[in-house]
């Protein structure tokens, strides 16, 4: 029978008779938005509009609701539209879809682009400060989870800790490692590279140690970690968000804080300055390859070159910063996972907060204890 | 209508599903006819999601064979949207989609056709629903339970299949929402002509709105009919299911 649908318009008198024949279904839509498209002008001169339903062969919402615009078309120039042939079969759907698309709804007013643009600045003001005031939260927080575990030692989720130190320091180890083995290499390489040129090879090894020690051995373990262990907390709190296991766990009376925040912390608190120093001995190491089969250098050299260079204070400026990175990186990542909302589309958003975030902080924290130590002759 | 109408719109054939050493339907053999709404009732982890799921083609079978509208089951199901619509227990919205863009979105992958009318088929379809246009650009983080059932409804219906899976459509809304949506489906079905297959739990859907139910115990379909002649049935799975002290109560109540 009829494969394509059609649209016969025959005026009569001031009147136009439409009849509709065919499967009138979604599958034919491109062919039904053109025909009702063409008969657009006759409908809107006519008086009267007569849509003569007997030579459809199939009906479904989309069709119905086709033709229930071109009726509704005429009618709004106050010129009656009926249907006439309607079989039974399709008599319910037809209602139905003369019920629907009714009321519009009100769209919000546009707003002004330069207004518009003032309130997002102002938004993110306010959210800024809402940012400030979620780490303050959550430090308090934390502080009265420790004051709390001093008074109560026992109360220390021991095994929880053992857990989380696993996965974010033992596990950590490798990755760590090379990186910072490859990191030393390069600033290495470029220093015998560009001293070279001074004749002023042998401050290479000086400059690796201080920089390895003091700066980027601890800034770029931290930045490991940021990525590393604080998108896993967030993403972890935050479908433990998602799915009530934390509301579970307050109105079993027990501290979230406490249970889950606080052994994630302080896992980070005492890993990170492990990690910081194992990276630090992994750039060195990777310099004094470089230093040997680069720069010619011979090992014992490279090493007592490095003694004379590096002292303590330098190993004690870095390894200083690394627990309170780690704490930053914590309390981003854990305040971040708790804020996740419903949706998976929140929690990937959190996360990527979460992870520039602290990035960002951990870089921040580094250029104050920089100022700080140089003011304090360190 | 054009082709000669088949009886059955499901036909499913010594179906046998399983996992690892598990069987879990064993030479199941069901018919589903056109235009019924039929109800699959089935002990929790009995395996009716498992059944809903091999028919739509996403659990694979170890032998049998499935007919929807006269075609076998089997591989990559294309074109799946126009065939049958799928409301999945949770709702499935895609979380990043508004409500219109997520009963947009089997328009807009199946189809040609303009955003205007695009943008008022998806508003028909919310209003058929029970929903209304201001709803349309919320986030289905936004939805109620009830909702969100509405919404998935809509995006199930929106390219109008001939066929609806509905997977447990009233569990988790409250007996008069569940009502409601009882009222709906048997609507919709009667407008747009659809066959629907309904797992549920809920006694009272299968009593108002389902022509047929099937019982599935042992991986097998036990008994077949409409509502009172389940309650006759002597199967003791069957018998314990719709004469258990919970359902008992159920159906005094009813009277």
């Amino acid at each position: 029978m009829n494969l394509e649908p059609l649209l016969l318009a025959t005026p009569s008198g001031d009147a136009l008779k439409l009849r509709p024949e065919g499967p009138w279904t979604a599958a034919n839509v491109a062919t039904l938005e053109t025909l009702s498209r063409s008969v657009g002008a006759e409908v809107d001169q006519s008086r009267a509009v007569t849509l003569d339903m007997s030579g459809i062969s199939a009906l479904d919402t989309l069709g119905a609701w086709v033709l229930e615009k071109l009726s509704r078309r005429a009618a709004s120039a106050g010129r009656p539209a009926e249907f006439v042939g309607v079989a039974d079969h399709f008599s319910g759907l037809l209602d139905e879809v003369r019920q629907v698309n009714r009321h519009t709804p009100v769209a919000a007013p546009a707003l002004n682009p330069v207004l518009l643009r003032l309130n997002n600045l102002g938004k993110s003001t306010v959210d800024a400060r809402e940012d400030v005031a979620v780490f303050l939260q959550m430090l308090g927080a934390l502080s009265m989870a420790v004051i709390g575990v001093l008074r109560r030692p026992k109360s220390l989720r021991l095994t929880s800790l053992v857990y989380q130190l696993y996965r974010v320091g033992w596990q950590a180890i490798p990755i760590v490692v090379l990186i910072t083995f490859l990191i030393g290499a390069i600033i290495a390489q470029q220093g015998f590279f560009h001293f070279r040129r001074f004749g002023a090879e042998s401050y290479t090894v000086d400059m690796v140690g201080i920089l390895v020690l003091r700066e980027l051995g601890v800034l770029i373990v931290a930045i490991m970690v940021a990525g590393r262990s604080g998108s896993a907390y967030t993403a972890e709190l935050g479908s433990m968000k998602m799915r009530e296991e934390i509301d579970a766990l307050s109105t079993m009376g027990l501290d979230p804080i406490h249970v889950l925040i606080l052994p994630r912390v302080a896992a980070l608190v005492i890993a990170l300055p492990i990690l910081a120093f194992i990276g630090s001995v992994a750039a060195l190491y990777g310099g004094g390859l470089v230093a040997q089969f680069y720069g010619g250098m011979a090992p014992a050299i490279y090493i007592a070159r490095l003694h004379d260079a590096i002292s303590v204070t330098h190993f004690e400026v870095g390894i200083l910063k690394a627990p309170f990175m780690a704490l930053v990186i914590g309390i981003v990542a854990c305040s971040e996972g708790l804020r996740v909302k419903g949706s998976a589309e929140s929690l990937g958003r959190q996360t990527t907060t979460s992870v520039v975030k602290s990035i960002f902080l951990v870089i921040v924290l580094d250029g104050l204890f920089a100022i700080f130590f140089a003011s304090i002759g360190m | 209508m054009s082709e000669p109408q088949e009886e059955f719109a499901i036909r499913v054939r010594d179906l046998v599903v399983g996992f690892g050493r598990q069987t879990v339907l064993d030479h199941l053999s069901l018919d589903v006819r056109r235009g019924e709404i039929l109800g699959l009732v089935g002990a929790s982890g009995g395996g009716k999601s498992v059944l809903m799921r091999t028919i739509i083609g996403l659990i694979p079978r170890q032998c049998g064979s499935i007919e929807v509208v006269g075609r076998s089951i089997g591989g990559r199901t294309e074109g799946a949207a126009t065939r049958w619509g799928i409301l999945f227990q949770q709702g499935a919205l895609f979380s990043s989609l508004t409500v219109r863009q997520n009963i947009q979105f089997p328009l807009r992958e199946n189809l040609v056709l303009s955003q205007e009318l695009m943008d008022e088929i998806a508003i028909a379809k919310l209003e058929m629903v029970g929903l209304q246009a201001q709803d349309a650009d919320k986030y289905p983080a936004e939805l109620s339970g009830g909702m969100t059932k509405r919404v998935a409804l809509a995006r199930a219906l929106a390219l109008d299949p001939p066929i609806l899976f509905l997977d447990e459509p009233t569990s988790g809304l409250d007996p008069i929402a569940a009502g409601d949506f009882d009222t709906l489906i048997g609507t919709l079905q009667k407008t747009l002509g659809l066959t629907v297959f309904m797992v549920t739990h809920d006694l009272a859907s299968l009593t108002t709105v389902c022509d047929r139910v099937a019982a599935l115990a042992d991986g097998k379909i036990v008994a077949i009919g409409p509502m009172h002649e389940l309650l006759q049935s002597e199967h003791p799975w069957v018998r314990a299911y719709f004469h258990g002290k919970r359902s008992q109560m159920l159906q005094h109540q009813m009277r």
